[in-house]
């Protein structure tokens, strides 16, 4: 068998990922996350009297718990590869990527491994983010005013 | 509407990095710190705060709020203090995500053991 036809092969053997059913799912669970996010939202205002900014900073905490939570019980991660994306793009995503690394790496010990390696996924988002925010500031300072 | 709108948008974005992902070599990494940045330039415009206000938790869930919320943080610093308010007002309006994301991590990473 020469190289053409075992690329041929492997291609027919790899098992195609059907990128619209991914698409749908990612659009699907994304939206509920928002969905829901919402009426808990709506809850909290209704219920205990809460101001809408502040319904939004608590449904950020919830999220923000339950992800760190799942993760920690092993959940999360079988979550991510079966709703793809629907629970990367979304603030669950940033942070599982601590808290998973924080759990990989501790049994390397409390300051070399928890600490050293806490942000080694996140730190981008933060590194990026802030960098992106600071110049778009200067920029519209210098000239917007 | 506000439900549907927090529907659609947060599907819409994720779908938008499913495409990203599934087309590209670039990883889940790669595309959480492109939407952070995406969310800053949308805020440059002025168009992530009118997001918030029709699509409710729908854009505040997202990652892209975060890159929002520096660049509000930092232009608020800069209308109370000036140039230096851009460094000390930058991340005030984030530093929610941020103290949550690593205080219930590192609560978590105390309890819990890893899978193996």
């Amino acid at each position: 068998m020469d190289k053409e036809e075992y690329k041929n092969l492997v291609k027919k053997k790899y098992p195609k990922q059907n990128k619209l059913k991914n698409m749908l799912i990612a659009f699907v669970v994304g939206g509920l996350l928002g969905l829901s996010g919402q009426i808990i939202s709506r809850l909290l205002v209704i219920l205990f009297g809460m101001s809408v900014k502040v319904s939004y900073s608590v449904v950020c905490l919830i999220t923000i718990f339950l992800a760190s939570l799942f993760t920690g019980l092993n959940f999360f991660d079988d979550w991510v590869t079966k709703t793809k994306c629907g629970l990367i793009v979304p603030t669950t995503g940033f942070a599982h990527s601590i808290t998973s690394c924080g759990l990989e790496y501790k049994k390397d010990g409390m300051i070399t491994g928890l600490g050293a390696n806490f942000f080694k996924l996140a730190g981008s988002v933060l590194l990026y983010g802030i960098i992106s925010a600071f110049i778009l500031c200067v920029i519209k300072v210098v000239f917007y005013g | 509407m506000i439900y549907l709108n927090a529907f659609l948008l947060a599907g819409f974005v994720c779908m938008i990095g499913q495409i990203i992902l599934d087309n590209t070599k670039l990883t889940p990494g790669h595309i959480t710190s492109i939407f952070t940045v995406i969310g800053a330039i949308l805020a440059f415009l002025g168009i992530y705060p009118t997001l918030i206000e029709k699509c409710g938790v729908g854009a505040t869930i997202l990652i892209m709020n975060f890159g929002n919320m520096l660049f509000l943080g930092g232009m608020e610093g800069f209308k109370n203090e000036g140039i230096l308010g851009i460094f000390s007002g930058l991340l005030c309006k984030s530093s929610l995500a941020i103290t949550a994301a690593i205080v219930f991590a590192f609560i978590i990473c105390i309890f819990f053991k890893p899978k193996n």
